[in-house]
């Protein structure tokens, strides 16, 4: 069992339009995304499922290209579809049939044979918690048990990109819970690629690397949400009394980038090896009073409320160039 | 993924072909279906009618048999084109009612339900899908109508000889193109009804007014204007046309065979067209 390498782009957009008619729902996004866990986030009608619907190959762009791990979706549908496992946000189920049928059944369309549909179908109800109701009929099933069988069979057939459009709607906190945990740890097995489409923050906050931020079929806002974790590890505001340039002075000679804001605030970014210690230090040694230490929180709340304010960017980099960003 | 480790695991096995992979669609249906009565008591008349054509046959080749039933040979029906004909034409009347049951939910749930995003989220086309959906119909079909008709024609041509079977090739001919020109009108129809209606009941409703009230005001148009033209709007009446000209029999007063023809070309066309704009993973509101 491989795992996929982390820097392959996952999904490569050129100049992507997607029409409804005379509508762009998508207008010529073009972005290259790598992460473990990709968050496609933005408001109703921003372009999200639109994108996950082309990348399935439901919709065909009227120009430019969409390629998941490496295959062109246009002209490489059935390929791309061999790879993928999908969730759709809408109720999906087929009347009729007991959990673990239906489940097998969405395993033997992807090409298992039979039995070890039957196999997987069962262990993949028992992962995501269905087990002990597999062989009830799915219209007994409530909101919350769908959307795991939905999960189920979105997985059962062992794809090497997910895409969950979604996947919380409608489930009550330890619903919710649960199926985020089971988000993270198929993310941490480290063997498929998961593409979540939400309108929820803390959902892609809590799963996601990357945050692709969608407004208008267009691309506001990237995060690399990983390199923007460390970042804002070494990211300080500290509030002082007494400080001077001298002690702003002694400051940079630690190799940290600092930036004064008002007298008594103080910004700065700590090198790697200088810890908040070293802060204290040098305060007690220039009779510095330290009044308050904040580590930026840059939430990914403020990320997107940027976005929405801020003019979209057709155009993006690839996760390489991303990820090397940083700084104040 | 195993249950006793609880974790995600890909599944690295083999796969099943991809041309084949429709198939699927139609064993899970047939699992489903073999639940209902109704079903498996049409099929089992079906089976009996043409087991009582077989006897007729049987008996019609056999002196001793029929001098013990006290009947002469010119009192049993003639084994010609006609006879073929009138059994085809019970049979694809069954197939009818088998259509009516097994046929009007076969699209309708999986569009009521979502289900077709999961379908085509798979390598699997909107043609395999329709061919995956159509092959339950058109297998169960088959059975009542042309492959019990070669069996009736191919016992004819044991018990008559080779140049019966010779002189008569015709007849083979037209029960298999007869009988696949009503599965496939018949089975497009449906299936289309299916995905324009999405309630099974009211598919069946609207089969019935098609093949049974419709008819009605064929007739009613025929008798008022004085053409025969007024019986194309009668759909079963059509294929009866169709069928009789592939038999070389002539047809009882019914719709011209070119206009028949037409018209079953178009509800053929016509209901492919409709699958093609209903069935869509995504429905897209402008």
């Amino acid at each position: 069992m491989s795992s996929i390498p982390t820097q392959a782009p996952v999904i490569e957009l050129e100049g992507l339009e997607v029409r409804y008619g005379r509508l762009r729902a998508l207008k010529g996004v073009s972005y290259a995304l790598g992460g473990r866990a990709i968050g496609l986030l933005g408001p109703n009608g921003a372009g999200k499922t639109t994108l996950l619907h082309t990348l399935l190959g439901f919709l065909r762009p009227a120009a430019g290209t969409a390629r998941v791990l490496g295959l062109d979706v246009t002209t490489q549908a059935q390929e791309v579809r061999a790879l993928l496992g999908y969730m759709p946000e809408r109720d999906s189920f087929i009347a009729g049939m007991s959990g673990v049928r239906f489940v097998r059944l969405m395993a033997e369309l992807a090409g298992l044979p039979a039995e070890p549909a039957l196999e997987r179908a069962h262990e993949a109800l028992f992962y995501v918690g269905l087990g002990e109701a597999r062989y009830r009929p799915m219209e007994s099933y409530s909101l919350g048990m769908k959307q795991l069988a939905k999960l189920a069979q979105s997985i059962v057939h062992g794809p090497r990109l997910l895409l969950l459009d979604e996947p919380t709607a409608g489930l009550d906190p330890p619903a919710r819970e649960r199926m985020l945990r089971l988000i993270r740890e198929i993310r941490d097995s480290g063997q498929v690629r998961i593409v979540i489409s939400s309108h929820l923050l803390r959902d892609v906050e809590e799963c996601c690397e990357e945050v692709l931020v969608l407004k208008d079929g267009q691309i506001a806002a990237y995060s690399n949400l990983a390199a923007e974790r460390r970042t804002n590890r070494r990211f300080l505001e500290v509030e002082t009394r007494g400080a001077d340039d001298a002690f702003a002075e002694s400051i940079r000679s630690l190799g940290c980038e600092l930036a004064t804001a008002g007298g008594r605030r103080l910004k700065m970014v700590l090198p790697e090896g200088v810890g908040v210690t070293e802060l204290y230090r040098l305060a007690r040694e220039r009779g510095v009073q330290l009044r308050r230490v904040n580590f930026r929180r840059d939430s990914l709340e403020d990320i997107f409320l940027k976005a929405m304010e801020a003019p979209a960017a057709p155009a993006g980099p690839t996760p390489g160039e991303e990820a090397s960003r940083g700084g104040l | 993924m195993a249950v006793y480790e609880q974790t995600y695991r890909r599944y690295e096995g083999p796969r099943t072909s991809r041309r084949l992979r429709f198939l699927v669609i139609p064993r899970y249906a047939y699992q489903r279906l073999s639940g209902s009565k109704i079903l498996w008591a049409l099929l089992v008349a079906a089976t009996l009618l043409t087991l009582g054509a077989a006897v007729l046959v049987y008996l019609k080749h056999n002196v001793r048999a029929l001098a013990a039933m006290n009947l002469e040979v010119g009192e049993l029906l003639p084994i010609d084109a006609r006879f073929f004909d009138v059994f085809q034409g019970i049979q694809l009347g069954i197939g009818f009612l088998i259509v009516l049951v097994a046929g009007p939910a076969l699209i309708s749930m999986d569009l009521a339900n979502g289900a077709l995003p999961l379908y085509l989220a798979r390598p699997l086309t909107r043609r395999e899908y329709v061919l995956g959906k159509l092959t339950v119909l058109a297998a169960g079909l088959s059975l009542v109508t042309w492959v019990y008709g070669l069996g009736l024609w191919a016992l004819q041509a044991v018990l008559e000889g080779g140049a019966w079977a010779l002189d008569n090739l015709r007849i083979a001919g037209a029960i298999f193109a007869g009988a696949w020109i009503w599965i496939l009108v018949l089975s497009f129809l449906t299936l289309a009804l299916s995905a324009l209606i999405r309630w099974p009941l009211a598919v069946r409703g609207v089969l019935l007014v098609l093949f049974l009230v419709l008819p009605g005001f064929g007739l009613a148009l025929a008798q008022v204007l004085r053409t025969r033209w007024g019986h194309v709007i009668n759909l079963g009446a059509d294929l009866g046309a169709v069928q009789s000209a592939l038999f070389g029999v002539a047809a009882a007063d019914g719709p011209p065979v070119a206009g028949a023809a037409i018209v079953l070309a178009l509800v053929l066309a016509g209901s492919i067209a409709l699958l093609a704009a209903k069935l869509r993973a995504q429905e897209v509101v402008t």
